[in-house]
């Protein structure tokens, strides 16, 4: 069966699970944890229920904002990498700073990702703002948040037109005349702005999807400009549907007000996800994290604690009414909740007509219903030729 | 048959086509450069013949010619190690080489890049280490060209200094996972760095876990004496370009001789010359399909734009087929081409050594072109490049060989299957792997992990 728009449904498989203490839960094999074929695992569940995407966090500090006794990560577009090849369907994000690294390095590591995965990469745009993060680099004084976002703006403008600076049909081999590209469809971006002077043009050709999806969080004014600026995907914290209709109402007038059609930005709700039997029987198993953590402990933002069946009736209702896109679904215990997505929950949002039982194309792009955009180059030389 | 006395292990690494004139993309057999089914082929196809590992090179700007991209080579290739992450998904034991610039890199976040791709792999993970200096590669990064030559191997020195402490900051045990106490990391297993050199001042709790090879094999390809120095004092391999039997056992000499003062022991550093290899079916049918390669390799516009790199001026008027051009060098135009090494300082002694040359054996452009820039390589039947390949080891030449296509992505298909055989049956070559990591089949000792030696003065336990 195929919906008319499917809701979109993102998986955050990051750590062992959204609340804290997952990895001390039964069944949530600790020892595994950098395993990547615990992963690998996931991904296939993620994959059968044709989940939007699967998503990694990061971070170059070992603590920060990190209120858990788990501790250590893999660099998540490596990780991303690593899933790429076992992997069809389902798209995979990654979340990789700006604060810290060169927009060269980040464009060709995307692309490169896109290209493995045949169309299936995005980026998670972060940025870094503590003491802890800037001490590792030794290069900067941290920086705070409004100028950290800022730079993000600016790299991923320049990621942006690296991965535009060649055009799809660059590569031309053409045995006659000796030349394997086309060098008039490969261009420099020579960007000078406040904060990088990049030549470009990208050593890696055009991916799949052009552009991968840029994924923003939103958390203050300046990310929310962030968001309707630059993203594809929006993700937002919400207490209830009044204020995701309510930011999801204001990312798209703002998005408008710098020339964008709203449409084309999916604005996702992040959802932490503790599935049980009953509703009692999910409070009781958060109670039993909680009681792990010595306190009440969740991510901000809404909470589902309750039955598989709620929860379908939550994404259903939202999305009905335009408060959202779709949720970024954040299991507490990845080892318990991915399966109680995958079984339960999908099924009954299928059931319902609001969400897809076949991926509608191969690329992530084609899961968003985002079109591919033409590289912002093309038409330069094209009217050059003219 | 009597009993085999030890023979000196060969080893071999698959090296994935470069964007230089030894790839030969105008065949017909060759394939994309960019698709993940070129990468998954060759690295298969290593694995399956028990290749020590996979090699991928790096590209930071597209190499220019006149002012303008060079187009008569491959031009593009992917960012290496998300390449390298996904191949450990596809293959179980074959080791993952990949090049990184230590000039445009930080150490924090390649240190993280590489433990991340250790424990991805299961240990198979190994950094070619390269430095740069130019203001060409550097005008596509944060601080630009901000290096001065000489400074090249120190920086490369102090981040490999600093990547190392972060390594040995986790201990190799440190993930208790205690459920029932909580305690994820086990007590003082996970220190804090600090590091304040000339090039790097670094502090805190590295975020990645220690790999399972505890440091990453280190690849290093200089060649100069201070290239040399840098290879003795801190590498695993040497990526050499001396292939030829009298220049491989000179390089091969000069730097294990310059590890006993180093208190280092010959074993511990590999020395694994770059070649290509052309197989015949008689050894008159491998010349004359080496010949054919040298061709398709040098193309008469390639032959040109080699030659302007030493002319420094236009001589695409010039006919490749026809004699050398007339007109002088440009002395002052070194930076006709960028993007890659430029050879030759004074173009006017060579440019008179080539033309008594052409002049002398009746040569083309073209032909001068393919004369001049040939070199090493094996040409012969599976038989005798297998006898020349185990001579080289053997008699002290090289450890192995890191072999280089000309076609993507079957280029080493026919060594693979027809000369790897040979070298197993005389036993100069394994037949299985005997151990999961790349440190297993290059026969490199683990770093002793960091808990195991004295306390670094600059790591303090997390509190």
């Amino acid at each position: 069966m195929t919906v008319a728009r499917s809701v979109h449904l993102g998986l955050d498989l990051s750590d062992a699970g959204a609340h804290p203490e997952a990895w001390r839960t039964t069944g949530s094999e600790a020892h595994r944890l950098f395993d990547p074929e615990r992963l690998r695992e996931l991904v296939d569940t993620a994959q059968r229920a044709t989940l939007d995407f699967v998503l990694f966090d990061d971070s170059f500090a070992l603590h920060t904002s990190r209120n858990t006794t788990l501790r250590g990560r893999l660099d998540a577009a490596l990780v991303s990498a690593r899933l790429a090849p076992r992997s069809t369907g389902i798209g995979l994000v990654a979340t990789v700073d700006t604060t810290h690294t060169e927009p060269f390095h980040v464009a060709k590591a995307l692309q490169t990702i896109d290209h493995v995965s045949h169309g299936r990469a995005a980026w998670q745009v972060a940025w870094s703002t503590t003491e802890e993060v800037a001490s590792a680099f030794g290069r900067k004084p941290a920086q705070d948040e409004a100028d950290a976002v800022a730079e993000a703006d600016e790299a991923v403008d320049v990621v942006r037109k690296l991965w535009d600076s060649w055009e799809d049909d660059a590569e031309i081999r053409d045995v006659a005349t000796g030349r394997f590209v086309d060098r008039g469809k490969i261009h420099r971006i020579d960007h000078e702005g406040v904060r990088f002077v990049v030549k470009g043009s990208s050593i890696t050709p055009r991916s799949p999807q052009g552009r991968p999806p840029v994924v923003v969080r939103t958390s203050s004014p300046a990310s929310v400009a962030l968001a309707a600026h630059r993203a594809d995907v929006v993700r937002i914290t919400a207490t209830d549907r009044g204020d995701a209709a309510a930011q999801r109402a204001e990312l798209r007038a703002a998005a408008a007000a710098v020339g964008r059609d709203p449409d084309t930005l999916r604005v996702l709700v992040d959802v932490f996800v503790v599935l049980g039997g009953t509703e009692p029987a999910a409070q009781e198993r958060l109670a039993l994290l909680d009681a792990l953590a010595g306190a009440a402990r969740r991510p901000a933002g809404y909470a589902h604690v309750g039955t598989a069946a709620d929860l379908a009736r939550t994404v259903e209702d939202w999305t009905a009414t335009g408060a959202a896109d779709g949720f970024v679904l954040r299991p507490a215990a990845l080892h318990t909740d991915v399966d109680g997505i995958a079984d339960e929950v999908v099924p009954l949002l299928r059931a319902a007509g609001v969400f897809r039982d076949a991926y509608p194309g191969t690329t992530l792009r084609d899961t968003l219903g985002l079109a591919r955009p033409a590289s912002v180059y093309a038409s330069a030389s094209a009217s050059a030729i003219a | 048959m009597s009993a085999r006395t030890p023979r000196k292990q060969v080893h071999l690494g698959a090296h994935f086509p470069g964007v230089n004139s030894t790839t030969v993309w105008s065949d017909p057999a060759s394939g994309s450069q960019i698709d993940f089914a070129s990468f998954e082929h060759l690295a298969r196809k290593a694995e399956d013949a028990r290749l020590d590992f996979f090699f991928l090179a790096e590209g930071l700007r597209l190499r220019e010619h006149k002012g303008e991209i060079f187009d008569l080579d491959v031009v593009g290739r992917p960012d290496t190690l998300p390449v390298l992450a996904a191949l450990a998904a596809v293959t179980d034991r074959l080791g993952l080489v990949g090049t990184i610039n230590t000039t445009f890199n930080e150490p924090w976040e390649i240190a993280r890049q590489f433990a991340t791709l250790d424990v991805l792999s299961g240990g198979r993970a190994a950094w070619n280490l390269v430095t740069s200096s130019d203001a060409f590669t550097g005008a596509n990064f944060r601080r630009g060209g901000f290096l001065p030559y000489e400074q090249r191997y120190e920086r490369a020195a102090e981040l490999v200094e600093v990547a190392r402490a972060l390594w040995d900051s986790w201990d190799d045990d440190a993930v208790l996972g205690d459920a029932a106490s909580g305690a994820f990391l086990r007590d003082g297993a996970v220190r804090d760095v600090e590091h304040v050199g000339p090039h790097f001042q670094v502090r805190g709790t590295f975020p990645t876990p220690r790999g399972p090879q505890g440091h990453p094999v280190l690849f290093q390809a200089g060649d100069s004496g201070p290239g040399r120095d840098f290879a003795a004092a801190t590498a695993d391999v040497v990526f050499s370009m001396h292939s030829t039997f009298e220049d491989g056992q000179a390089f091969y000499q000069d730097v294990k001789g310059r590890l006993a003062a180093l208190g280092r022991t010959e074993e511990s550093l590999k020395i694994l010359p770059a070649t290509t290899v052309v197989l015949g079916d008689t050894p008159q049918d491998a010349a004359d399909r080496a010949r054919h390669v040298r061709r398709q390799q040098v193309s008469g516009p390639g032959a040109i734009a080699f030659l302007e790199q030493v002319w420094g001026v236009d001589l695409t008027s010039y006919d490749p087929e026809g004699p050398l051009p007339d007109v002088e060098p440009d002395v002052d135009n070194a930076d006709i081409t960028r993007g890659r090494v430029r050879h030759v300082k004074d173009p006017r002694p060579v440019v008179a050594q080539w033309r008594a040359r052409a002049e002398a054996e009746g040569l083309s452009i073209r032909d001068l072109v393919i004369a001049v820039t040939t070199r090493g390589g094996f040409v012969g039947t599976a038989t005798q490049v297998a006898d020349d390949i185990d001579r080289a080891v053997q008699e002290d030449a090289s450890d192995g060989f890191i072999l280089v296509p000309h076609l993507t992505p079957h280029g080493l298909d026919d060594v693979l299957d027809q000369v790897v055989p040979l070298l197993q049956e005389r036993g100069s070559f394994r037949t299985e792997y005997t151990g999961p990591t790349l440190r297993d089949h290059l026969g490199l000792d683990r770093p002793v992990a960091a808990s195991r030696r004295t306390a670094h003065l600059d790591q303090q336990p997390v509190g």
